[in-house]
This record gives C-alpha cells, sequence and structure tokens, in this order.
C-alpha cells in the first residue's frame, strides 16, 4: 500500500526470529459438487434462468464450483414451494415436531461440522481457526438454542398469543455465510415460518452444503428453499407479492434501498446493517487486556464484521503507550493460507473489497496522513491487506465516518468520558460499541449513553444465541437472538 | 339585546414549552358541528416542524434520563391536570364531533388511558429485559432504551383518545415526540397542549403542530433526526409516503389503526415496546 514510516517502530524484532511451521486443514475430506443447482421444494432443480456463475477462493483465486442464478421465475417456485409447505404442513405441525427437525439439524451439523468449517474458509478466506472456533459451533448453538422455543411461544409474549408470519425471504451476507444464515433460518423456523434464502453472491457454498443436510434431516419439503445468485435475485425475493417478512443483513445502502422497496406493501422487516463502532479505553484500564481487544475487536475475520470496533478512541494520557503496545501486538499476527491453523488474518473476501478498502486508505495517504502497516509478507496471488492502523483522524474524516469493512483501525483521542461518548455517538451508525475500563460506575455511566444496541465491556466481539444482537439508528431494524430476536418472525394477538 | 358575540380563540402551537404562532404566519379556520366558525389554528410550516423537531431532540435525553418513578408522577400529573378539564374537554368534543355521551366516554378513558400509561413507566423496562444464559464466562443482560424522537401523526377520528393513545406509549417510554394533530378538530390538541403545559412536562418532550397532514407528511417522513414515525391517521397514501422515505435514514415506522379508540386492546405495553431500542451489555465474569 504505501511505505510505513520506520521512525515509528518499536526497537522490538519480529517476524525473523521464529517462523511458525505451517499446519493446514487438509480440505481432501470436503465433498464438493462441480456444480449447485437451486434448492426448491426439497430437491436440487436446475435454474429456468439456465445461468450459472463461479465461485471462488479468495485466497488463491482458484474458482470452487459453479453455483446456479436464480431468477424471477426461480425465485417465484421458491416462494410458491415455501407458501405450500407452510399452508399444508408447517404451520400445522405441533411446535414439539418443529423443534425435534430443528434439534436434529443442529445435530447433523455437529456431526460434520469440519467439513462446514473448512469449506466456509475456502470460500470466504476467513482463518480456519475462526470458521472452526466461532462459525460453525455458533451455527449449531443457534439451531439448538432456538430448537427448544418451537413448543414454548407462549412463556415468551406474556398476555399475548404468538402466531407465524407466513413465508419469510432471507438474505445472507457475504461475512459470515453460514452464521448469518443460521442467525436466520433457526428463529424463522422456531416460530413456525417457512422460508426462502439467498445466501450471498460469493459465499453460497456452506448454505449449499446445508441444503445437503437439511434433505438427510429429511425436513419436509418447500419448508426451507435456498437459492443462490445475485443481488438481482435478492431483489426478486424483496418484490415477491407473497414473501411475508424480508430479513436482511448487509449494508445500509442496500437495507436502505430494501426498507423503500417494501413501502406500501404489508411485508414486515427486519435490517441488520452497517456499523463504526467505537472502542473506548479510558486510562484506568487493564492495558494489555485492552489491547487483545482492540485487537480482536477490529481484526477478526479481516475487519468484515458489521460490529467491529474500527474506531479506537484512547484516553490522552495513555495513548503513547497504548499505541506502541498494539503495534507490537499487531506485528505478531499471522496474515496468510486461511486454512493454515496457525493464521489470525485470513484474505479480503473479494476483489471489489480490496479495492474498496484500498480506496480509502490511498484517499488517507493522498490527505498527507501516515498509516501504519504491520511488516507482513503477503501470498503472491489472492486478495490481501494487512493490519494497518490510521492515527491523527478526526470526526469528520471520510475513514471515521464511512464502514470501511477492512483490517483497518483508526485512532482519536479523548480527556473525559462525556468526550469519548460524544465521540463515539457522533456516526449515522450505532450497532455496537466497546468500553475498557476497571471501574463499574463508568461502565454503567458510559454504557448507557453509548447508543448501540451491544455494549462490549471489557470484552469485544462475543457472540450467543441466547443474546439479542441488532442496531439502533442507521444500523438497522430489530433484534436476532434471544426473546428479542423472536419478535420480528410473529404476530403477537390478544 | 343584542346576541353576546364570542370571542374566536386562535389556537397556537406548542413548541418547546412555549406557544407560538406559526412562523407561516397563516392560519385556518375550524368549525363546529353546526358549521360555525369553532377557532382559528395555526398552519404549521415545514420551518415550525423542524423547530420542534430541535427542540424535541433537545429535550429527549433528559426524559429518558428522568427516573422511571418520576415520568410515572409526571404522566399521572397529566391524567390528573386532564380531569381538571374534564367538563372542557367533554364540551369541546359534543360541540365539535360527539354525542355527550360519547364525549363523555371518550373522555373518561382517555384519562384513565393516561393513568394506565402512568402506572407502566417503572414496570415495562422489567417485563422486556432479559438476563441472558451466554455460554461463555461472561454477564449479559438487554434492556429497552427508547428510540429517540418519534413524529406521530394523529387522525381525525375520536380526536382526543386517538391523541392521547398514540402519544402516551411513546412518552411514558422516555422518547420526545412531535405531533401532527387532527386537521379538522386541532383545537382539541390544542387544549391538550395547554393540559400538559400545566404538567410537569418537561419543555420540548411533546411538541404538538396544527396544520394540513398533507403538506407535513412529506418533511416528517424525510426529516434525518426524527428517529421514528407512527401513523394512526389511516391514510394508505400518506402511510405510503412516510414508508418511502423513512429509508433516508432507517427510521421506524409504525402504523395503528383503530375501529374505536377506547377499545381496551388499544392499550398495551407492547406499544411501548414499539419505540424501544434493545441495549445488550457484555462483561466478563472472572477475578
Amino acid at each position: 500500500m504505501s511505505q510505513n514510516d520506520l521512525s515509528t517502530r518499536s526497537s522490538l524484532r519480529f517476524h525473523d526470529l521464529w517462523a511458525y511451521d505451517s499446519a493446514p486443514e487438509s480440505p481432501e475430506m470436503v465433498r464438493l459438487k462441480d456444480r449447485y443447482d437451486l434448492f426448491i421444494g426439497g430437491s436440487f432443480q436446475l435454474p429456468e434462468s439456465g445461468k450459472y456463475f463461479n465461485t471462488l477462493n479468495p485466497s488463491n483465486e482458484v474458482v470452487i464450483c459453479e453455483v446456479a442464478e436464480a431468477g424471477t421465475k426461480d425465485v417465484d417456485k421458491a416462494v410458491r414451494a415455501a407458501r405450500k409447505a407452510y399452508d399444508q404442513v408447517w404451520s400445522k405441525l405441533p411446535g414439539k415436531e418443529r423443534g425435534k427437525y430443528l434439534f436434529r439439524i443442529a445435530r447433523l451439523i455437529q456431526d460434520r461440522a469440519r467439513e462446514f468449517a473448512i469449506i466456509e474458509s475456502m470460500d470466504t478466506g476467513k482463518p480456519i481457526r475462526e470458521s472452526r472456533d466461532v462459525d460453525i459451533p455458533q451455527v449449531i448453538a443457534h439451531f439448538f438454542y432456538h430448537a427448544g422455543w418451537a413448543d414454548k411461544l407462549e412463556y415468551a409474549f406474556p398476555g399475548r398469543k404468538a402466531r407465524p408470519l407466513g413465508v419469510a425471504g432471507q438474505l445472507i451476507p457475504w461475512n459470515f455465510p453460514l452464521l448469518m444464515a443460521a442467525w436466520k433460518m433457526a428463529p424463522a423456523l422456531a416460530t413456525g415460518n417457512t422460508l426462502v434464502i439467498k445466501p450471498a453472491g460469493s459465499s453460497p457454498l456452506t448454505a449449499l452444503k446445508l441444503a445437503e443436510l437439511i434433505q438427510d434431516a429429511d425436513l419436509p419439503p418447500g419448508v426451507v428453499n435456498i437459492v443462490t445468485g445475485s443481488e438481482k435475485t435478492g431483489s426478486s425475493i424483496v418484490h415477491h407479492p407473497d414473501v411475508d417478512k424480508i430479513a436482511f443483513t448487509g449494508s445500509t445502502d442496500v437495507g436502505k434501498k430494501i426498507q423503500n422497496a417494501v413501502a406500501g406493501t404489508d411485508k414486515k422487516y427486519t435490517l441488520e446493517l452497517g456499523g463504526k463502532a467505537a472502542n473506548i479505553v479510558f486510562a484506568d484500564a487493564a492495558m494489555d487486556q485492552a489491547v487483545e481487544g482492540i485487537v480482536n475487536g477490529i481484526f477478526f475475520n479481516q475487519g468484515h464484521v458489521c460490529c467491529a470496533g474500527s474506531r479506537l478512541l484512547v484516553q490522552e494520557s495513555i495513548t503513547d503507550e497504548l499505541v506502541q503496545k498494539l503495534k507490537n501486538r499487531m506485528e505478531t499476527l499471522i496474515v496468510g493460507n486461511p486454512l493454515d491453523k496457525n493464521t489470525d488474518i485470513g484474505a479480503i473476501h473479494s476483489k471489489p473489497q480490496l479495492e474498496k478498502i484500498r480506496g480509502y486508505l490511498s484517499e488517507v495517504v493522498e490527505n498527507g496522513q501516515q498509516i501504519y502497516q504491520t511488516q507482513c509478507a503477503l501470498p503472491d496471488k489472492g486478495y490481501w491487506c494487512c493490519p494497518t492502523l490510521v492515527e491523527n483522524v478526526s470526526q469528520s474524516h471520510r475513514i471515521v465516518q464511512e464502514e470501511v469493512f477492512g483490517p483497518i483501525l483508526t485512532v482519536q483521542t479523548f480527556r473525559t468520558p462525556s468526550e469519548a461518548v460524544t465521540l463515539a455517538n457522533n456516526t449515522p451508525y450505532g450497532l455496537s460499541g466497546g468500553l475498557w475500563t476497571d471501574k463499574g460506575s463508568k461502565i454503567f455511566n458510559v454504557g448507557k449513553n453509548i447508543r448501540a444496541g451491544v455494549v462490549w465491556a471489557n470484552t469485544y466481539n462475543k457472540f450467543d444465541p441466547t443474546s439479542p444482537f441488532g442496531g439502533y439508528k442507521e444500523s438497522g431494524i430489530g433484534r436476532e437472538g434471544g426473546i428479542h430476536g423472536l419478535l420480528p418472525y410473529l404476530e403477537l394477538l390478544k | 339585546m343584542s346576541k353576546r358575540l364570542n370571542v374566536l380563540k386562535t389556537c397556537k402551537l406548542y413548541i418547546d414549552g412555549k406557544f407560538s404562532r406559526s412562523e407561516s404566519e397563516h392560519s385556518f379556520q375550524v368549525f363546529d358541528k353546526n358549521g360555525n366558525p369553532l377557532a382559528n389554528l395555526c398552519h404549521a410550516s415545514r420551518k415550525d416542524l423542524r423547530n420542534a423537531v430541535f427542540a424535541a431532540r433537545k429535550a429527549q435525553l433528559d426524559w429518558a434520563g428522568r427516573s422511571a418513578y418520576q415520568r410515572g408522577q409526571i404522566l399521572y400529573r397529566m391524567a390528573e391536570m386532564m380531569e381538571g378539564h374534564r367538563d372542557q374537554l367533554i364540551a369541546e368534543l359534543e360541540h365539535t364531533v360527539s354525542s355527550h355521551r360519547k364525549a363523555e366516554s371518550e373522555t373518561d378513558t382517555a384519562i384513565d388511558r393516561l393513568v394506565h400509561y402512568a402506572g407502566w413507566t417503572d414496570k415495562y423496562p422489567a417485563i422486556f429485559s432479559t438476563v441472558n444464559p451466554v455460554a461463555s464466562s461472561h454477564f449479559n443482560f438487554s434492556i429497552p432504551e427508547p428510540t429517540g424522537v418519534v413524529g406521530i401523526i394523529a387522525p381525525d377520528q375520536q380526536p382526543l383518545i386517538s391523541l392521547i393513545s398514540l402519544i402516551a406509549p411513546v412518552f411514558s417510554g422516555g422518547n420526545s415526540s412531535v405531533t401532527i394533530a387532527s386537521e379538522k378538530y386541532g383545537s382539541i390538541a390544542c387544549t391538550l397542549s395547554e393540559i400538559i403545559h400545566t404538567s410537569d412536562v418537561p419543555a420540548g418532550v411533546i411538541n404538538i403542530l396544527t396544520g394540513f397532514r398533507q403538506q407535513l407528511i412529506p418533511h416528517m417522513a424525510r426529516h434525518m433526526d426524527i428517529n421514528a414515525i407512527l401513523y394512526g391517521a389511516g391514510d394508505p397514501s400518506e402511510k405510503k409516503t412516510i414508508q418511502e422515505n423513512a429509508h433516508l435514514n432507517v427510521k421506524r415506522v409504525q402504523t395503528y389503526k383503530e375501529t374505536d379508540w377506547t377499545g381496551d386492546d388499544v392499550q398495551s405495553p407492547y406499544r411501548i415496546l414499539d419505540f424501544q431500542e434493545i441495549k445488550t451489555t457484555w462483561h466478563p465474569v472472572g477475578m
């Protein structure tokens, strides 16, 4: 990207002392077909559109396989299959039985966890350590958790009777493909809806493997339909008149288009959109823990995380020490082959995403500001970006206001807690926030004043199916997870 | 002896705890049910709406920061003040739209509804909060917090009880609001403003405008500092205008449509929840 300023580098030596032996996860056990069709009504069906597109591995730019592109007719077929399954089977099934299907799905994923993890890392570029230890275990946990709700909905909303909405259209992002699919499928099915789900165009494979698993689980045909495709396919789902609810996770721009598109209809919607979270470190924080939290906050999943702690706010008196410690820690991060178990940071998910990140960084450099990037050796092929710090920025800079969705952390300083809160809240977003302090009363005070749906105090980027997730302001509408995450899939009747 | 000429009141806008004439310097006449002039209402402009939103934003954090106990007390105070003006409210309703019997029942239900919500302020957070049993070693809890500034559009139908039914859940939940009152029966909203003004409601927390819905709705729907809109006027095209523009800043849009606003099922803590955001906080458990 640009020249690093060597004068700010610490005198510590990195990189050349111990090289880790490579420890790659073998993709041999993975069973993938050369071509995937659309999963509609319980079986794989050729696309009416006749079109297919490639999905590739961003760490080596090799095509993994071919996937069908669903057109309007295909989407219509899927919606009709979902409606039929809702009317004839799923809405009539007792909650207890619905729950057992979900338990069964959870168990089957558990049995095939390794294969899912490897495919996820191949298809997205994320490190195997994350797909193996976070994505897939969380997927399983989500199905287990929601399975138990299916026959207990009467306890969730006192004084009201809960009724499913019908057919849900669900649009999944590329950053956590199977996990976000689970976040949407599990509550939708537990509450008694049927669904048409569209994985992101650049990461469809784990959803298609899940389709195979759903066949093995003997889920009634049409309860889950999986249609792959582009943004156009998503748009067909959003505009389909027989879809009762849209659940979308993705960029704020697309979320706004969806909100506009469903105007004048009775469709319900939940939007889980972008973020620009502040990670606030107070002078009384446990500094080494804070450094770990900052690293986890921004470099987890290459920074392709809507709730990433992409703005570091440091109390002025500890800035120099904290930033130096952070730089030292960053130098030890291993960037490379996603399938290597030592890898901390994998490949940037796609070429357009890499170009977007580079665009932001070029702008920073053109403005005459310095960036700090670690000295990491990058593979020749694939899309990569070294962990990056941007210091001396102010609130009006684009890189501070806009979601970059990459391993880029900006650093700002503050003096008082109220200044930190003002800075934290000064973007259109409100998805998450972090704060680090040893003082309990400060946690409650600052945590209360951060206008965001998730606050991590002395931790960051933690997720759990029992814990509601979602944004304030332009970060979205509605929650996923926990009791609050059931509500968007239900109508409450007296 | 000639008949006494009655004094026709010009009802003012209620913005930031003050009664002001419209920036538009226009007013319009409203009539009683026999077609006789009843009052002059201010014709609120886009600028008036902006001023009201500005006041609402300024007041919101303080209102949300009051204790739930105190918010309940203020709602109850408002009910007390309404009770004091009960005869006036009944007479106004009877004059403009209702029979005496209906006017009485509408007024009484409106007062009782405020009392109902007064009692919710320190209870709904407990009903809608959760402590979440996460699998990792963290303490994790979710609580409702007010969405912020809410735009409210009231119907002509049952102009007092509908107005209270729309404002109360938003207000009791710690939000501030800007309401566009009924076009035809805005004088009732004016009387309500005067009651609110003497009820310890902090300035700017409730703002009430009179004017023309069709003119004001697009501005409200496009305003970038309104977090949510509650539409209660039942017109599909107005509703669509709001929904189409809400995306500009991802406004939450709720529509309440009632055949009878005095019905018991019109009041519910779930309507408070409609204007709440759930915040989840994590903290490690350890040494």
